[in-house]
């Protein structure tokens, strides 16, 4: 069987740090420094061989990279010194970017539906609406029942002077030019990623 | 007077999840002798779950538009961050623009966009860093009126004060550097397993189970060693590990109920600032061991 390398050069060029993978030397110290190592479909070692191996679908299909939290601990720990948070990162970002990413996977949604759309919205987040918005994803009996949940968190929160109740906040002064910045930023990066293609 | 730019983050707007770090960090600075200068207009850093919606330049974009607002506002002072994930976005997005032509190039193409430009030049700091770095610990020490006598601490790194980039080339695995700060305000720094454990950070939000159980093990471990209180410098730290015990004890049958507070609450109390001004009255979870310094 002959190894079939487009999809290692695909995620090398396009994923970002992805071409730090090549490095990868399968020790596995990354896997076993992971605070949600248990909950991982595949490793970060095991993503990259598969990057490796070719196997794009179940690559990006993974639920895996989703599970960082962004600890850091196996970027200090490889003994290689591979960039690994950021890899990972990437690769989420590449899964999104090819329609692959399964839109219902709890991090995904709220990262890139919830999170990024609250910060690009005013220019800063505003955490009572981040959370309202994230608990209503799935409709209001849904939104109500994870609000009743998270009740008392709230009330402690709102009686401490830490949680602002009313969910609106305005715009950043500069929000035309940063909204304008953004999608530069978003243009000059497709256009590098075609570029490259 | 030391003068330093001042990056405050989402989290600690007036009413944000943080704003007992915020209202103490500014206390904390007046009585030590620091002016924080805020940058005008800033906007998000992105966080740690910024990669997702926003890629790679839209990610970095957000930091260097507030490069280009401190610049223009207040040159190439020193530009100090109190949030863990903030400090490590703006310092990875230094690092990468002063490294890399392109990247540098293709920020300043997108602030064009927003008529503003960045050069680089600024360095990014961690409000610890300034404290270690720019008064050291016998100066901190020096202030104590009140010192936290008996006061058993469980100084809580967690993940991003620590790595990537580490703090006053302290250990990643076992950095000093907050135990040294308990111990300056008299109290006791207890051993603490869990000092750089992650507590689920962004994932509390879309994964609260997973983070919760990441939870109830930096809990146990504080407890198990005696702690009266957690001591932390990240504000998503603070928030999990202190808002979500009832959660905890709920899902494991714990019965946690320990303060989470910051290094800078710790040092207004000690430095005689007393209740108010460290913002210990902000606190979900009563840090009711310390109300005798205040």
């Amino acid at each position: 069987m002959a190894y079939d390398l487009s999809f290692a050069r695909e995620v090398y060029k396009n994923s970002e740090m992805g071409h730090w993978i090549k490095m990868c030397m399968q020790c596995g110290v990354c896997a076993g420094s992971c605070p949600l190592g248990p909950h991982w479909e595949h490793s970060p070692r095991q993503l990259f061989q598969m990057v490796r191996a070719g196997k794009k679908e179940e690559v990006l299909k993974s639920s895996s990279m989703w599970m960082c939290t962004s600890c850091y601990n196996c970027i200090v720990r490889c003994p290689r010194h591979l960039p690994i948070t950021h890899i990972v990162h990437g690769l989420a970002r590449y899964a999104m970017e090819q329609g692959m990413a399964n839109p219902q996977q709890p991090t995904h949604r709220f990262a890139s539906k919830v999170f990024w759309e609250n910060i690009v919205a005013t220019g800063r987040v505003g955490e009572a609406g981040l959370t309202m918005k994230l608990y209503f994803l799935d409709g209001l009996g849904a939104g109500i029942r994870m609000g009743l949940e998270m009740k008392d968190v709230a009330l402690g929160m709102v009686k401490t002077g830490r949680l602002n109740p009313i969910p609106f906040r305005g715009k950043i002064k500069g929000y035309a030019g940063f909204q304008a910045m953004l999608q530069k930023a978003a243009a000059i990066e497709s256009k590098h990623k075609e570029a490259k293609a | 007077m030391k003068e330093y730019t001042f990056y405050p983050g989402c989290s600690s707007e007036k009413g944000a999840s943080a704003a007992n770090m915020e209202n103490s960090v500014h206390a904390m600075c007046q009585m030590l002798g620091i002016k924080l200068h805020e940058i005008d207009d800033w906007n998000c850093c992105s966080a740690s779950i910024g990669y997702a919606g926003g890629g790679e330049l839209p990610r970095m974009a957000l930091s260097a538009r507030n490069f280009a607002l401190a610049k223009k506002q207040f040159g190439n002072r020193d530009l100090v961050a109190t949030c863990a994930a903030c400090w490590l976005g703006m310092r990875e997005t230094h690092e990468r623009l002063e490294e890399d032509q392109q990247v540098k190039a293709d920020l300043n193409e997108a602030l064009q966009a927003a008529g503003l430009s960045y050069d680089g030049g600024i360095k990014t700091r961690h409000m610890v860093e300034v404290l270690i770095e720019d008064f050291g610990f016998d100066a901190l020490k020096a202030k104590v009126t009140k010192p936290l006598t008996g006061i058993k601490v469980a100084g809580y790194v967690g993940c991003q004060t620590n790595r990537p980039f580490g703090v006053a080339g302290d250990n990643f695995e076992n950095p000093q550097y907050l135990d040294k700060m308990t111990e300056a305000c008299g109290a006791t720094a207890v051993p603490f397993e869990k000092k750089v454990a992650c507590c689920g950070g962004a994932l509390a939000f879309s994964e609260n189970e997973k983070s919760c159980a990441l939870i109830r093990d930096i809990l146990q471990s504080a407890v198990d060693n005696g702690a009266d209180v957690i001591s932390t410098p990240c504000p998503v730290c603070q928030l999990n590990v202190e808002v979500y015990q009832d959660k905890v004890n709920k899902m494991f049958g714990t019965r946690f109920r320990i303060p989470v507070v910051y290094y800078s609450q710790l040092f207004v109390l000690a430095w005689g600032g007393g209740w108010q001004k460290a913002a210990l009255h902000q606190q979900v979870v009563p840090a009711d061991v310390l109300k005798k310094f205040a």
